[in-house]
């Protein structure tokens, strides 16, 4: 094809989009490292060097290691259930029966309502005389404190990131559905498989690729969970709650803190790019055509 | 066989029932909250559904002492403003990565795609710090603030590889046409081809919207002043307004989640089609 246009025209469609990358990406990205090496505790003003103190502090600070440790009970709960239970509802849905439309409408509805919202909705819930411990003191079970004891805070905090995600990767898996093909189902029917061997023979090896997909994306996603935490516990009871991002939050926003802060950012930023490595070099090449 | 076929679609019946009514659960019970009056014990065992004092006066008594329209005027603003951005900015962006030979387009590319491993999360406290230094807060003036609240979500890798994927489906003779009857590139971007990769524009800006709608970290840190809270900040703000008036709280979080309700409701073919998921998620 002809060159129709003057040769800094490709530039000057992308500079707009490559300031604010510049200003609100990538500037901040090697800025998070900077910042990890100062000290704004004395002086917020006027920050002084402290090479790698924060870092030094931080892998002594036991409450980092509770934070850590949080993070990945979050991501080992919240990562297989939103792995297998949507791919479950996906197959149930995905049938010749009626008001399919209503059901996704409805297991949707959670995906789009603000998750402060949800939160609040949960923490009502769980309320000391709320209805779930009405229902738990009917089945003969001791009523809890879901929010207040450190034993259950944080798998209350997950059941509410759990409830969100649902439908949203029920959708993911339901469209990896369509695109396996019917003959494979029909030749099992000849062959007179039941519901879990067609599923566990056809179904689960065609659509592992989105399997893997929805692992990765929503293990990124639970390393970068904050609004459940803040509007449900603000990481308590005794920190039983606090995750990674919150106690960045706290450190930063509360202590103001900023320089040791960014020593947990970058940890942050290192754990999720490297999922985020593995999912667009495994599992989105074809999506960014590299 | 066909009393085996009903009796299966039965049980993937009862299980979707029990889903969708899990998944509606929390609302139901938030909305009986909200409608039951002062008479009514809200602790009661065993819990009522079916409010017995049933009232409307926690809504308009929310209504009365939050500033509902102001929440949602900021939310419009700045989810407006973000998709505006987000699709002049990856519309621009994508039409050279996908259509023009440039030096420097690998570099490009890659860069605009190491940006997805970036989680705003990790990189949020220098982002603070500039928009501080760039005086984008609320503290210097509202118009500021909004800026500030929308610059950093401006554009992202999702919706650029969206557009670029959008172009690349455009046949290259579409353009040609276009320059043998003598269009320079910038018509023959925003009255030839813009107007063909409409549907993806129309993914990216409704994706765009509920991301910002709900987007609440960035906005809690930020803002200073509650004349400029967002629909999220305000429903936060209900607990610390209302500690323990459960009504009051139920009937705030209800109302706020009614726009967003509407826009779903209405558009919800794009949510529920499956065409469309992960294409664009912050």
């Amino acid at each position: 094809m002809f060159k129709y246009y003057w040769k800094y025209t490709p530039y000057l469609f992308i500079l707009p989009a490559a300031i604010v990358l510049l200003i609100f990406f990538f500037i901040p990205f090697f800025q998070t490292f900077l910042l990890s090496f100062l000290d704004y505790s004395k002086n917020i003003y006027s920050p002084e060097f402290i090479g790698i103190t924060n870092y030094a502090k931080l892998f002594q600070n036991p409450i980092f290691y509770k934070v850590l440790w949080n993070t990945f009970i979050y991501l080992f709960v919240a990562v297989p259930v939103l792995a297998i239970v949507p791919l479950f509802l996906a197959i149930l849905i995905n049938q010749k029966i009626r008001g399919v439309t209503l059901y996704k409408i409805l297991i949707y509805l959670p995906v789009i309502v603000s998750i402060v919202v949800a939160a609040i909705a949960f923490k009502w819930l769980y309320a000391d005389q709320g209805i779930l411990n009405y229902i738990v003191t009917l089945i003969g079970l001791q009523p809890a404190g879901w929010l207040t004891d450190p034993n259950f805070a944080l798998y209350s905090v997950i059941i509410v990131t759990i409830w969100k995600g649902i439908g949203y990767y029920m959708i993911i898996y339901l469209a990896a559905l369509m695109s396996v093909p019917k003959e494979l189902y029909e030749a099992c029917d000849i062959d007179g498989a039941g519901f879990f061997t067609k599923h566990l023979t056809v179904t689960i090896p065609h659509i592992m690729p989105t399997i893997a997909l929805v692992t990765t994306i929503s293990a990124i996603s639970a390393m970068k969970v904050f609004a459940e935490i803040y509007v449900m516990t603000k990481g308590g009871p005794l920190n039983s709650s606090k995750t990674i991002v919150y106690y960045i939050y706290e450190r930063a926003f509360e202590n103001l803190d900023l320089g040791y802060a960014s020593a947990m950012a970058v940890v942050l930023l290192i754990i999720v790019m490297a999922f985020s490595l593995v999912n667009i070099l495994c599992f989105e090449k074809n999506k960014y055509q590299i | 066989m066909l009393k085996g076929v009903k009796i299966k679609n039965i049980y993937t019946h009862i299980i979707l029932i029990m889903v969708s009514l899990l998944s509606i659960f929390p609302f139901i019970w938030l909305i009986s909250t909200s409608l039951k009056g002062n008479s009514e014990n809200i602790f009661a065992y065993p819990p009522q559904i079916i409010p017995n004092d049933f009232t409307w006066a926690n809504y308009s008594g929310v209504w009365h002492k939050v500033n509902f329209i102001g929440y949602f005027i900021n939310s419009m603003i700045v989810a407006g403003g973000t998709v505006i951005l987000n699709l002049i900015l990856s519309a621009m962006a994508g039409y050279p990565l996908a259509r023009m030979e440039f030096k420097g387009k690998k570099i490009t590319f890659f860069a605009v795609l190491s940006t997805i491993m970036i989680p705003f999360q990790a990189i949020m406290l220098p982002v603070y710090l500039i928009t501080l230094k760039l005086h984008l807060v609320d503290t210097v003036n509202n118009f500021a603030g909004f800026v500030g609240l929308i610059m950093p979500f401006a554009v992202n890798a999702f919706g650029i590889f969206l557009m670029r994927q959008a172009f690349l489906g455009i046949p290259k003779e579409m353009e040609e046409a276009a320059i043998v009857d003598g269009c320079n590139v910038f018509q023959l971007f925003w009255k030839v081809l813009l107007p063909m990769v409409k549907p993806s524009l129309a993914v990216l800006a409704i994706f765009t919207f509920i991301g910002s709608w709900g987007e609440f970290l960035w906005p809690s840190i930020v803002l200073t002043k509650e004349a400029m809270y967002t629909l999220p900040v305000g429903v936060n703000n209900l607990q610390g307004m209302f500690s323990s008036n459960w009504r009051f709280i139920a009937a705030g979080s209800i109302l706020s989640t009614i726009p967003i309700l509407i826009f779903f409701l209405a558009m919800q073919r794009y949510f529920i089609s499956g065409e469309n998921e992960g294409a664009v998620k912050g």
